[in-house]
């Protein structure tokens, strides 16, 4: 009988095997990104483009900005794109990779109950948006996870003059997670939240969440590009990642972003051959 | 209400339709879900057999161990098997991150002590009516383990199922190590934790409804083997 178990044994330790993957040998780069691109829908419009051009396929990794950077820095993609200026030349000045290019840019908007408490509905000035929130001590969701989104948001209210830490816990709520479950949380608990463009318009679960305010220069979205350091790294695919970043950059690239729409609306501008614009 | 009927129609029809995007998210939960319940039975089901006729200093330790193992969250397993898979850790050279091979790591380390401590709660019983019978054969421990486990078999199954239906229903180890890309470390969970946060939560449904029946069906199948093999073994 201990036989037949070993032979068993054996068998399931065959088939174990034979189901791992058979290391698939097809040439790939992995690019870390953020949950805007992925979740929008832009890359699974672009990179069968890139593929079908060059046949390297693109594995996405979609974090937040701070994350997605923190996999760059682990050497564990070759390519890293993501949006908050600030963050990404800490990368490269800390040599982990660049240099940095421009590729794209949306905006962000704010959403919040159509009630709307703090009366913010076709402001432009997200200063004044802000303070009226911050006043009235409406409920605002915060990512609260180091995304680029989270750093846009920090940004926003130092400029509107507004700590709102001093209401964490009450009406300022870090959920600590990606657009869309801050997305769910504030249609759930009718707060607002500073959302990027692309997520809203392909979010599926509004309730009643509406688009409050939108078109303040100080909300423009930048993403960058960059290629992880292979001196630091030396197993990242220099050659095949900066074909990505080249063709991304280059005519057929920004035409492809340029091209992606939903309900007929742009979702995000290429501007790698304009100087880049500061927010 | 309205969303609860739509995604149970949505799932009626992904089934039917043999959607082939949500058929291949399938097959790689079951192929990474299966193939962890074999590595982990490899290590769990031996150890937890030596655990029930073995005596030794410590046992009791090594017991209370993995009893408390069972409770892991797949998070921390999902993180503890990142950082040494990582190209900066340890294990970096092998390539393995964001890999289904490395899902499978992560659930077989999820899921091993389970198979340990069930087996060894399920054998003890065994091993109590057999060990009179088996030490006047004039065998030890180390002889016991591979006929307990062959005559405790059947029982041994249902460990399994334990074992496949942790795995198959985790989501944070292998959105941690795979990345949740898409047609290449995609599973059911993921899958389902991303609809989620995209809002489509009708869709989300869907694809848990989903895998529950493809969870049903595992367990259909092996409880059909099981009977089967019952009869013929008389």
């Amino acid at each position: 009988m201990p036989g037949t178990l070993r032979r068993t044994l054996l068998a399931a330790a065959l088939a174990a095997a034979a189901v791992l993957p058979a290391a698939a040998q097809e040439r790939f780069i992995t690019v870390s990104s953020t949950t805007s691109t992925e979740q929008s829908g832009l890359f699974g419009h672009i990179l069968p483009i890139f593929a079908r051009e060059t046949g390297i396929a693109v594995r996405v990794i979609a974090l937040g900005t701070g994350q997605a950077l923190d996999v760059g820095r682990r050497g564990d993609a070759d390519v890293v794109f993501v949006h908050d200026r600030a963050a990404e030349e800490r990368f490269v000045a800390e040599g982990f990779g660049g240099p940095r290019r421009h590729v794209m840019f949306n905006d962000f908007v704010i959403t919040g109950p159509a009630a709307d408490p703090a009366r913010i509905a076709g402001l432009r000035d997200t200063n004044e948006a802000l303070r009226r929130i911050a006043v009235a001590r409406s409920p605002f969701i915060s990512r609260g996870d180091r995304s680029g989104t989270h750093a846009a948001e920090l940004r926003l209210w130092r400029m509107a003059g507004v700590d709102p830490v001093q209401g964490r816990g009450q009406w300022y709520r870090e959920v600590g997670q990606g657009m869309g479950p801050a997305l769910n949380t504030a249609a759930a608990q009718g707060a607002y939240v500073l959302t990027d463009r692309g997520t809203w318009l392909s979010f599926r679960n509004r309730q009643d969440q509406r688009l409050l305010v939108e078109g303040d220069a100080r909300l423009l979205n930048q993403y960058g590009v960059m290629l992880v350091n292979p001196r630091r790294h030396p197993h990242v695919k220099a050659a095949d990642g900066q074909r990505f970043i080249d063709w991304i950059l280059s005519p057929a690239g920004q035409a492809a972003i340029e091209s992606y729409r939903i309900n007929g609306e742009q979702l995000f501008f290429s501007n790698a051959t304009q100087p880049e614009p500061v927010s | 209400m309205n969303d609860l009927g739509s995604a149970f129609s949505m799932a009626i029809g992904l089934i039917a339709t043999a959607d082939p995007a949500v058929a291949q998210i399938v097959l790689l939960s079951l192929r990474v879900s299966l193939t962890a319940v074999a590595v982990a039975a490899l290590v769990g089901l031996p150890l937890g057999a030596l655990l029930a006729v073995a005596r030794f200093p410590g046992r009791g330790g090594v017991i209370v161990v993995l009893n408390a193992l069972m409770g892991l969250p797949p998070v921390v397993a999902g993180l503890l098997i990142y950082l040494l898979l990582s190209r900066s850790g340890p294990l970096g050279s092998f390539g393995l991150l964001f890999t289904p091979t490395a899902m499978v790591i992560a659930q077989a380390v999820l899921i091993a002590p389970i198979l340990a401590a069930l087996t060894r709660g399920v054998l003890e019983g065994l091993w109590e009516e057999y060990a009179e019978q088996l030490r006047s054969f004039g065998a030890g421990p180390w002889r016991a383990v591979p006929t307990l486990l062959w005559d405790g078999r059947f029982l041994l199954l249902t460990v399994l199922l334990a074992g496949f239906g942790r795995a198959a229903a985790e989501v944070g180890a292998v959105m941690v190590v795979g990345g949740n890309i898409e047609g290449f470390t995609r599973v059911m969970t993921t899958a389902i934790a991303l609809e989620t946060s995209k809002g489509d939560l009708p869709l989300a449904l869907a694809l848990g409804m989903v895998l529950m029946a493809i969870v049903v069906t595992v367990n259909a199948l092996a409880q059909g083997f099981r009977d089967a093999a019952a009869r013929w073994a008389g």
